[in-house]
């Protein structure tokens, strides 16, 4: 196994006397893609927020490339590589493709003005897409015009862009139907085969990103109870883990993660 | 809906890459369809020809002048009002600030300061007034229709109280008026100036980018790190220095310096204008050069009506009649653009 970006030990969250994760630990290598299953309430974007900044952990610690660390804010853990994209994708609808692309990294003309520009950007964020396989009509059209598999394409290659390390993908084919969802589950995988970025993907229907995991974790009731490569676990087993929680779950009356 | 304003300069160099020449002259058509400013224009010709027919001396010089002074100083104020209404927000004190830069340039020549300098230090209260604009709206989370109508109320008092409520008469010499809008070219210049240097920024510079992001996606601009907050009080702060510059331009043409001019008429006007030449005030999309329109036409109705000999009692029924349904039929056109055009 190449070397490690990502562990955490024993990642706890409460918020007053509910507890949202009590031990996650998990761990990734440089441009593995780990699948984060679990149930609604599992913990899951918990655990996405504390490793994007946004949530301080009640308790356990965090190793980034070795070292570690604590996550001031969302900006801090981007300005590291850390790149979240986060289901409402963080486009602006009014503006096209590659602005959208290069806002807040701009590229200008020098002086005070800051005239931005625009064919220097649109050939770039042309490349960028092509490279990853984001099949768009245009970059010049505005982000509304596409459907939410091309707007999930541009939001994951302007993280990538951004010289992420680390690209947190929040239930990337949530309300997506398949002939869409194919196109951003194609760009992971080219992702996979470059490299360098490692991505979690989050997601509570495992049958759709499993095979493109290398190993999936199996967060239930704010505990990761399952870590196996994907060659050695199926689809079929985690159905019957799944299944399991829910008989237990429908045995105590009381669901195990209510909160 | 005024989309054309993020990505017009892409556009010809598009079409010039179609390899098929005749869907060029379907372009053409499609883009007159899609372009709202080409439709206020058409919706401005049409009125002209109209009120030519109804009053022969429409289109005099006398009346084209008196005309276009009126349309500019709106369209001054259109301008920084369309760059408030991108980021979501609106300013209404922006017409007691037209009427509070003149006086204190007044009262700066007074004390002996020269006009030139005395004109700046008369917009340094307007830009004072958009910071505060801005930092109440953004810092304290404050709708910015309340901000703004209670600094429409205090700006007004403070005007009224340095004034004492007289109209004075600024004392500038030929030169210095024809420069500063003493008559209705120089002003219109001024409009015109205004509005090629402010859609160039929002189309061309990152400034208003960001603009058209903090308007259109507040939380998703965040998240990627524009600095909404800043953005917004520095267009407040614009939107208030072209409502003074504006006041201070009209007291050079109109001869006098009125503590109760402008208001919340010329305010109202600017926004309809605005909003007319294509201007979403739920944010994210606008057009300077549509509002310079918006505000022609408008103007066009005004002068229109009063010379067609309508009372004015019944003046205002029409003309806000007028604006509804050029309302109308631009949200129509909208639709049909939104449907028909998947550009």
């Amino acid at each position: 196994m190449s070397e490690e970006v990502l562990r955490t030990e024993h990642l706890s969250k409460s918020f007053g006397r509910v507890t949202a994760l009590r031990d996650a630990s998990i761990h990734l290598a440089k441009g593995e893609v780990l699948g984060l299953l679990g149930d609604n309430g599992a913990g899951k974007s918990t655990l996405m927020k504390i490793l994007t900044g946004f949530h301080r952990p009640s308790g356990g610690k965090i190793y980034f490339e070795g070292k570690e660390l604590e996550l001031k804010s969302a900006s801090h853990a981007r300005s590291l590589g850390i790149e979240p994209v986060y289901q409402d994708l963080a486009l602006i609808n009014e503006l096209n493709v590659y602005r959208n692309m290069f806002l807040q990294r701009e590229i200008m003309y020098g002086g005070p003005l800051h005239i931005l520009n625009d064919g220097a950007m649109r050939e770039r964020a042309k490349e960028q897409l092509k490279q990853m396989g984001v099949r768009i009509p245009s970059v010049d059209v505005e982000i509304s015009k596409l459907s939410g598999g091309q707007r999930q394409g541009i939001a994951v290659a302007r993280s990538v862009y951004a010289n992420a390390k680390l690209l947190l993908l929040d239930e990337p084919l949530a309300a997506m139907g398949v002939k869409e969802s194919s196109m951003i589950l194609d760009v992971i995988l080219r992702l996979k085969e470059k490299g360098d970025v490692s991505v979690i993907i989050v997601a509570h229907n495992y049958a759709q990103i499993f095979d493109f995991c290398d190993r999936i974790n199996l967060l239930q009731n704010g505990q990761i109870t399952f870590d196996q490569r994907t060659e050695n676990t199926s689809v079929e087993e985690l159905t019957s883990l799944v299944v399991q929680e829910y008989r237990a779950a429908r045995e105590n009356v009381r669901p195990p993660n209510s909160k | 809906m005024g989309r054309e304003q993020a990505d017009s300069s892409p556009k010809p160099e598009n079409t010039a890459r179609h390899p098929e020449r005749r869907s060029l002259v379907r372009h053409v058509g499609l883009s007159l369809f899609h372009s709202r400013e080409a439709s206020i224009a058409i919706a401005g010709i049409v009125l002209v020809i109209y009120f030519q027919s109804t009053a022969p001396e429409f289109l005099s010089i006398g009346n084209i002048a008196n005309l276009s002074g009126y349309a500019a100083t709106t369209a001054i104020i259109a301008g920084g009002e369309v760059m408030v209404l991108i980021c979501g927000e609106v300013d209404l004190s922006v017409g007691q600030v037209y009427a509070l830069s003149p006086f204190v340039m007044y009262y700066a020549h007074e004390a002996g300061v020269p006009f030139v300098p005395a004109i700046v230090l008369g917009l340094i209260p307007a830009a004072i007034v958009g910071l505060i604009n801005g930092l109440i709206t953004v810092a304290l989370e404050i709708p910015s229709f309340i901000t703004t109508l209670g600094t429409l109320f205090v700006i007004n008092g403070l005007t009224l109280t340095i004034s004492g409520g007289f109209p004075v008469a600024p004392k500038a010499g030929p030169v210095v008026a024809t420069i500063f809008g003493g008559n209705a070219i120089s002003q219109s210049l001024w409009a015109i100036a205004i509005t090629l240097i402010f859609q160039f920024a929002l189309v061309k510079t990152r400034w208003g980018m960001h603009t058209i992001a903090t308007g259109g996606n507040l939380v998703g601009a965040k998240e990627v790190g524009v600095k909404t907050g800043f953005i917004k009080i520095g267009n407040f702060i614009i939107c208030s220095v072209l409502g003074g510059l504006a006041g201070t331009l009209d007291c050079f043409r109109i001869g006098s310096i009125d503590p109760l001019a402008g208001g919340t008429e010329i305010m109202f006007m600017a926004i309809a204008s605005a909003v007319i030449g294509g201007t979403l005030l739920t944010g994210g999309s606008g057009t300077i050069f549509g509002a310079l329109l918006g505000a022609v036409v408008l103007g066009i109705l005004k002068d229109g009506f009063t010379l067609s000999g309508v009372s004015a009692y019944t003046f205002d029924m029409i003309l806000g009649g007028a604006i509804l349904v050029t309302m109308l039929i631009n949200v129509h056109l909208s639709r049909l653009r939104a449907a028909g055009g998947g550009r």
